[in-house]
């Protein structure tokens, strides 16, 4: 059986129904991370005091993630413009580059890991570290799904761009939406926990 | 995105330069983040600069790159509710602790 509403419109919504799911699964994760958050700035105002991230955390080695997920994002967003344009060899490239970008993030996170794990800063240790290992570690698994997805687009998913372009296309974009998302709640995340 | 896949297609020359422009802008932003914190500001005040310049951040890849600026408004109607519910459950942390934690 067909999936309906793959690539026309609903009329009633006027969207894909592509698109309106992504987006309903968005403002739940919103919620998800709106959760943490609260629970971050109740601990935090409750506590008699606080460390600044600057003093345990490592800044230089955050600045270059966020850097290496916002160069992640435009390339996303480049790899769905390229098929807009017809151009899937673009496409390959700019998606193969943002896989390779999640890749450096989650390495870049594994050594940060594994300095305080190695000197035995565990989240147990305080509720700093403990918001910090929740935070980022729902953060980075968020990367990994959404690079999971994105490697099948590249892959095996892309036989689709043969036999139905517009689909395909869509799939991309939806999976770019959450891509950005994933890059949206990094950058509340690296001042909220590394800088203040 | 409002637009479809069939169509708007000359656009995307357009959307491109838009989006090299948001990228640099992102950029400039991070390093300015990270400018700002290197300022010995008091607590309510580097919350409030960093905040603030995050949400910039945050509003430029959700206009741009996931194209909210041009989305359907049924689309806009989920989230402004998603908006309503997120500023109620951080606002109840922040309403229990009103009483003096934002003044030091």
């Amino acid at each position: 059986m067909e999936i309906p509403y793959t690539v026309e419109v609903r009329r009633d919504t006027g969207l894909t129904n592509g698109r309106i799911g992504i987006w309903l699964f968005l403002a739940s994760e919103v919620m998800l991370f709106g959760a943490l958050f609260a629970s971050y700035i109740l601990i935090r105002t409750g506590a008699v005091s606080w460390p600044r991230g600057d003093t345990i955390l490592d800044v230089p080695l955050a600045t270059f993630n966020t850097l290496v997920l916002i160069s992640s994002s435009v390339t996303m967003v480049m790899a769905w413009a390229s098929l807009m344009r017809h151009r899937f060899g673009t496409f390959r490239i700019y998606m193969g580059l943002t896989i390779l970008f999640g890749f450096v993030f989650l390495t870049v996170k594994y050594f940060e890991y594994s300095h305080h794990l190695h000197i035995g800063e565990v989240p147990s240790t305080n509720n700093f570290l403990a918001i910090y290992y929740t935070l980022t570690g729902l953060h980075m698994l968020h990367v990994a799904g959404g690079m999971a997805v994105n490697a099948y687009l590249w892959g095996p998913g892309a036989k689709l761009w043969q036999t139905n372009p517009q689909w395909f296309t869509n799939r991309v974009e939806h999976s770019g939406l959450f891509w950005h998302f994933v890059d949206l709640v990094w950058i509340f995340l690296f001042p909220t926990l590394y800088l203040l | 995105m409002a637009t479809t896949t069939n169509d708007h297609a000359a656009d995307i020359d357009r959307h491109v330069r838009v989006y090299i422009t948001v990228f640099v802008a992102l950029m400039v932003l991070t390093v300015i983040t990270v400018a700002i914190s290197r300022v010995h500001l008091s607590v309510p005040l580097a919350v409030t600069a960093a905040l603030l310049v995050a949400t910039v951040k945050g509003s430029l890849v959700a206009c741009y790159f996931m194209h909210l600026i041009s989305e359907k408004k049924l689309i806009l109607a989920v989230l402004a509710l998603t908006v309503v519910f997120f500023v109620v459950l951080i606002a109840l942390p922040v309403a229990t602790h009103s009483d003096g934690f934002w003044m030091r």
